[in-house]
């Protein structure tokens, strides 16, 4: 009697602790994955509005607002912020949000290195932007870090950089063990791998190629450390190293590092495509082996990113064909989701636009890379605008839209509130429009000549340079109203149903809105 | 993991190998990143990319001399950032038949009022050409200790191979010299010992 009397009142006691210690201390999945989409979008608002002085700059021709030397901080920050500190946590906070409610998982596998792995990031990030104020200023070698610009040459915070980057590496890593561990040990009953949900399936995916990858991201930068502080040579060539070297090893990450990127942006986008669609989604099975064969891929195409570097005839060709090769299975994806949607019973809510101007803009964005990946006509595009198009046509409809469509596809399950759909409409509308403007007349800056990472240019470039900014501040502000959204659908709004779109599938939405604190206690049967 | 079900017990255990495999996963990729270096040190000497041209070359079978063929090797020197000597190549050009041995001298002066050591390290273009490039004496395969306002001359005896290739008619061999200050005082007091590096 007294057992039972015992077990119920510990039950009580499982509600989320007070203060903020039930920050610091957590170990639920639920307000891990919170803290993680919080932080990322703390840093996507500080990344973004380095993005505003960079487009404020080149707005018009000369030197308008800021030094060079500034600039150039501005554009490292900002892609060094984007990457490690907007895009990758905010797929890690979706991870930890929704794995454990899509497998029938109490939690996190691992909870206590999650709280840890979470922590981490705070604390690397303020190493890094503190370095804005340093002596000598912040990194200003590109987010690439180029040897030796960046040894040789770079900045005395360089240094902070490094421990900044190892800090990051370790959270990610840490994030990805738990990833795997959750997935491969914690699904319910019943749920084989090949029933898991595409976004399980992305992320476990994912998750291997962090564990591939950030662990040679540490190697380059320690080697960088090493060069700087204790008289190695790795990539000195009066050493006997080599400065060519480092983009071996950078890239030999930096390849997979942008899938790692937009992985977990398939899988989200083919469960809302197929619960708009009203339809289950076309060739789940094709689209899982087209993510593994994307992600096998990655691994052999690093060098298209360095065809200028002096490479024999027989090298470019192989990265060249083994880059063109990855566009089958994203074809393959492509034409999943379309299926998906054909004589489907379509519904454009929030979260559905999102997903189809991802479609769209991310083939645009495959596009531009195809054209990359032709080794000869590189030689024209490298270094120029073009190429500063085409990362950002598929990180910011690719990654971000992903993200925001899975935001407002899930917000309904995390706050227990629908968001404003008309205000909801208008973010993607403006960011749609902001984002074309920005992004589109790069396209043409590039192939005109005009090379990335400056803050002057020549006359003939302002008319798009202008149009560029003025479509990138609006896409800048509009972030704000998504903030807006965000508060107002935590804070009230109507009522969500356990599942409130008729058309979604998943165990996620047999469980409550808002989710309970603790979910899944006893494990669902999968049939 | 406040989960008191026993169904997932078997599930629970087998987290500590998870962890054990990913783990050994992110120390293997980590060496792994470190054995790039002596890995891309081996890939560029056996196909001879970025013109990075090999070490001793010990010349067994004296090669047939093709009478036929003129190369023209051209030289470059230049000094890496902070180098004050004066380094240039004796000749700027030769003209070589395939298979001839070839012994050329580059001149270097210190002209500062300290003892300094410089190395050499060698690039050739095009790099197609680099395994056809024989070395078999270089100034590169030492540093080069000098007193101040000392000067000296710097041998190189070099082969083209006959089996370089038709289209190649001409070889630029660019040396640039590096300050290795550091290394001044040790020389200096270990003077009669030759300094060796293994640099190519």
């Amino acid at each position: 009697m007294s057992a039972v009397a015992d077990t119920h009142a510990q039950e009580h006691h499982h509600g989320p602790a007070k203060g903020i210690s039930r920050w610091l201390l957590t170990t639920n999945h639920k307000d891990i994955g919170s803290m993680y989409l919080m932080f990322s979008f703390a840093m996507f608002l500080l990344g973004g509005s380095m993005a505003m002085v960079i487009r404020a700059e080149l707005f018009q021709p000369g030197l308008q607002i800021v030094e060079p030397e500034f600039f150039n901080q501005m554009t490292t920050m900002h892609g060094l912020i984007m990457v490690f500190g907007a895009v990758m946590p905010a797929f890690v906070g979706l991870a930890n949000w929704m794995l454990p409610l899509m497998i029938g998982a109490p939690d996190m596998a691992l909870p206590r290195m999650n709280n840890w792995s979470f922590w981490l990031l705070p604390c690397a990030f303020l190493i890094l932007v503190s370095t804005l104020f340093m002596q000598g200023g912040a990194p200003n070698f590109g987010w690439t870090f180029y040897a030796p610009l960046s040894t040789t040459y770079g900045p005395p915070s360089t240094t902070f950089f490094i421990f900044a980057v190892h800090i990051m590496g370790v959270s990610s890593i840490m994030g990805a063990i738990n990833v795997i561990a959750t997935i491969l040990n914690m699904r319910a009953p019943g749920m084989t791998l090949m029933k898991m949900p595409l976004f399980v399936w992305t992320w476990l995916i994912t998750a291997f190629l962090l564990i591939a990858v950030m662990p040679v991201l540490a190697g380059v930068v320690t080697m960088m450390l090493m060069d700087i502080h204790f008289g190695t040579s790795f990539f000195d060539a009066s050493g006997g190293g080599d400065p060519v070297l480092f983009q071996h090893v950078f890239w030999f990450f930096g390849h997979p590092e942008v899938y790692i990127m937009i992985l977990p942006a398939f899988g989200a986008i083919s469960h809302i495509v197929a619960a708009f669609s009203r339809k289950p989604l076309f060739g789940y099975a094709s689209m899982v082996y087209a993510v593994g064969a994307i992600a096998v891929l990655s691994f052999l195409v690093w060098a298209h990113h360095m065809f200028t570097v002096g490479m024999p005839i027989a090298g470019q060709l192989f990265f060249m064909y083994a880059t063109l090769l990855i566009a089958v299975p994203t074809g393959v994806k492509v034409f999943n989701w379309v299926t998906t949607m054909f004589r489907g019973s379509l519904s454009f809510e929030a979260p559905m636009l999102f997903a189809v101007a991802f479609i769209i803009l991310f083939t645009i964005g495959g596009f531009s890379g195809l054209m990359l990946a032709i080794a000869p006509a590189d030689f024209q595009y490298h270094d120029t605008y073009f190429v500063v198009a085409h990362f950002h046509y598929v990180l910011v409809p690719g990654a971000i839209f992903g993200i925001f469509a899975s935001a407002y596809f899930w917000l309904p399950k995390w706050t227990g509130h629908m968001y404003d759909e008309t205000l909801a409409k208008t973010h993607f509308w403006l960011s749609f429009v902001g984002m074309n403007l920005a992004f589109f007349p790069m396209h043409f800056l590039g192939l005109a000549g005009m090379p990335r990472r400056i803050p002057d240019y020549a006359l003939q470039f302002t008319d798009f340079n202008m149009i560029s900014s003025i479509g990138a501040f609006m896409f800048g502000v509009t972030q704000l109203l998504f903030l807006f959204i965000v508060v107002k659908c935590a804070r009230g709004g109507e009522k969500a149903a356990a599942k409130p779109w008729d058309g979604a599938e998943g165990l996620e939405w047999t469980v409550p809105s808002p989710a309970p604190y603790h979910t899944f206690s006893t494990p669902p049967e999968v049939k | 993991m406040a989960n008191e079900t026993t169904k997932n017990q078997p599930a629970r255990r087998s987290n500590t190998r998870v962890i054990g495999w990913c783990l050994s996963g992110v120390v293997g990729m980590f060496a792994f990143g470190f054995a790039l270096v002596p890995l891309y040190e081996v890939f560029c000497e056996i196909t001879g990319i970025n013109g990075k041209t090999g070490g001793r070359y010990e010349a067994g079978v004296t090669q047939q001399v093709d009478d036929n063929r003129t190369v023209r090797v051209q030289f470059l020197a230049s000094n890496g950032p902070g180098m004050t000597w004066e380094f240039r190549p004796v000749v700027r050009s030769v003209d070589v038949h395939p298979g001839e041995v070839i012994s050329v001298n580059f001149y270097a002066a210190n002209g500062t009022d300290q003892a300094m050591v410089g190395q050499a390290v060698p690039s050739l273009s095009p790099s197609e050409g680099t395994q056809f490039f024989h070395k078999t004496e270089c100034f590169c395969f030492n540093q080069q200790p000098l007193e101040a306002g000392e000067s000296v001359e710097m041998p190189l005896i070099f082969i083209v191979d006959r089996d370089l290739p038709e289209h190649i008619t001409k070889l630029t061999l660019s040396y640039t010299l590096y300050d290795q200050g550091k290394q001044a005082e040790v020389s200096r007091s270990a003077q009669t010992q030759t300094t060796t590096n293994n640099n190519g």
